[in-house]
């Protein structure tokens, strides 16, 4: 499992192409937290997954490299820039950054980044396994999913009905939010969408509104 | 090994030859050209009107379910990949392909939601 | 090899934390988010590949699915937001303080 892990130079070709991948992951993530343009940092974050895809290419893992391709970049991506469309978000530079926290957000951002690259160093500095072309294909990928992994991919299919059904009503414009211009008095309680016509009859009336009253002359009428 | 990476190696280089020909392109274009800006020639162009208002259009949510809806059945799709090169291998029986249509109704069962609510119409 | 990717992911991971503190656009939050769970797909990957196990990959392949489907409901929760409060700032969602 654990060879002996070579010496740093000279390196090998994959060294050379992951240190490359790495460092452009790196730098467009920077971008991503540290840019002013929204839509910059969503196109810096394209860049940042295509070079983990590319990382992941590397480690010989194809079907995954292929699926964040895929998924993360064609998919997700997609919907953040939908996302900044329709919150109407400033073109061109914004406030983006809190100037309050950032020097405490940098201070705890050294220190964990210390201690993990730490940990990582020491603990698996042995560890090394020459980089074969072995599983990662979607053929064993898919024999492992459907031999032992069939209960998770279950769960997911009922994950994403929940996630489409719930996105679906988040989005549905037949229930109108009411007039947003009518909250500027203050911060009230927000505008909650009116619930659909309630199809079943409300509780009998008659129970509810004899509780309140003293006259005694009225009749409590019973529901049925 | 020498058949994976080589091969990814071909890729890499036919992306590389392919952004190098359209930026060599762009960057020769940028070199030959004449540049006198003036006030009027860097405004935005409106079909030859004078722009009015800001950037961005009213945008509708529709767009949106439309989005998401191809997310949902994007990940679909990435699982019918795998499963496709091994429902018919000796090992894997009828019960493969069960599983995959199971977890084919729950997502139906999604858009048919989608259908009756009518968030599949474009009006 | 198994340094250098994990000191990637960690890296990765640190940087994501720091845009999930510091950025106030509910959006640009988001994307750090998916930062993190990047540096977390990485990791599993590696792992995968030092131990000759498919199993950290098809844990990768998984936390890609769900994390689409998280974003499919978050990105509908901060447009809702957004019709009623006009606003896609973190800050202004404070009405459960004090």
């Amino acid at each position: 499992m654990t060879s002996q892990v070579p010496d740093l130079w000279p390196p090998s070709a994959q060294e050379v192409v992951f240190l490359l991948l790495g460092v452009v992951a790196l730098g467009s993530a920077l971008l991503v937290v540290t840019t002013r343009q929204l839509v910059h940092a969503a196109l810096w974050l394209v860049v940042c997954f295509g070079a983990l895809a590319g990382g992941y290419l590397v480690l010989t893992a194809e079907f995954v490299a292929w699926v964040q391709v895929l998924i993360y970049v064609g998919a997700i991506v997609v919907l953040l820039l939908f996302g900044i469309m329709l919150t109407r978000a400033p073109i061109g530079r914004s406030a983006g950054l809190d100037s309050g926290n950032r020097v405490t957000a940098a201070t705890v951002a050294v220190g964990t980044a210390a201690v993990l690259v730490t940990v990582v160093v020491q603990g698996f500095a042995t560890a090394y396994t020459p980089l074969e072309p072995g599983g990662g294909a979607a053929a064993t990928l898919g024999a492992s999913i459907f031999r032992s992994w069939v209960l998770p991919f279950e769960a997911l299919s009922v994950l994403l009905l929940a996630a489409l059904i719930g996105a679906i009503v988040l989005s549905r414009t037949d229930i109108r939010p009411a007039n947003p211009a009518a909250d500027a008095g203050g911060p009230a309680a927000p505008t909650t969408p009116p619930h659909p016509p309630d199809p079943a009859p409300p509780p009998a009336d008659g129970s509810g509104a004899t509780a309140g009253e003293t006259g005694s002359g009225r009749v409590s009428r019973d529901g049925g | 090994m020498n058949g994976y990476f080589s091969s990814y190696l071909t890729v890499a280089v036919l992306l590389a030859i392919g952004l190098a020909v359209v930026s060599g392109a762009l960057l020769v274009n940028r070199l030959l050209r004449p540049h006198r800006p003036t006030p009027e020639k860097l405004l935005t162009y409106e079909c030859g009107v004078d722009p009015v208002g800001e950037g961005w259009a009213q945008s509708q949510v529709r767009y949106y379910v439309f989005t998401y809806l191809y997310v949902v059945f994007a990940v679909d799709a990435v699982f019918l990949f795998p499963w496709a090169t091994i429902f018919a291998a000796p090992g894997f029986g009828v019960a493969t392909l069960v599983e995959m249509f199971v977890f084919l109704a729950f997502i139906a069962l999604g858009i048919l939601y989608a259908w009756r609510k009518r968030v599949l119409t474009w009006t | 090899m198994t340094t250098h990717y994990l000191v990637l992911s960690a890296l990765l991971f640190v940087i994501g934390g720091v845009g999930v503190l510091v950025r106030r656009n509910a959006i640009v939050v988001f994307m750090c988010v998916e930062l993190m769970l990047n540096a977390c797909n990485l990791a599993f990957v590696t792992f995968a590949r030092q131990n000759g196990n498919l199993d950290g990959q098809v844990i990768a392949f998984f936390v890609m699915i769900v994390a689409a489907a998280e974003v499919v409901i978050g990105l509908a929760i901060i447009v809702t937001i957004f019709r009623t409060r006009r606003s896609a700032s973190v800050d202004d969602v404070n009405l459960l303080k004090y």
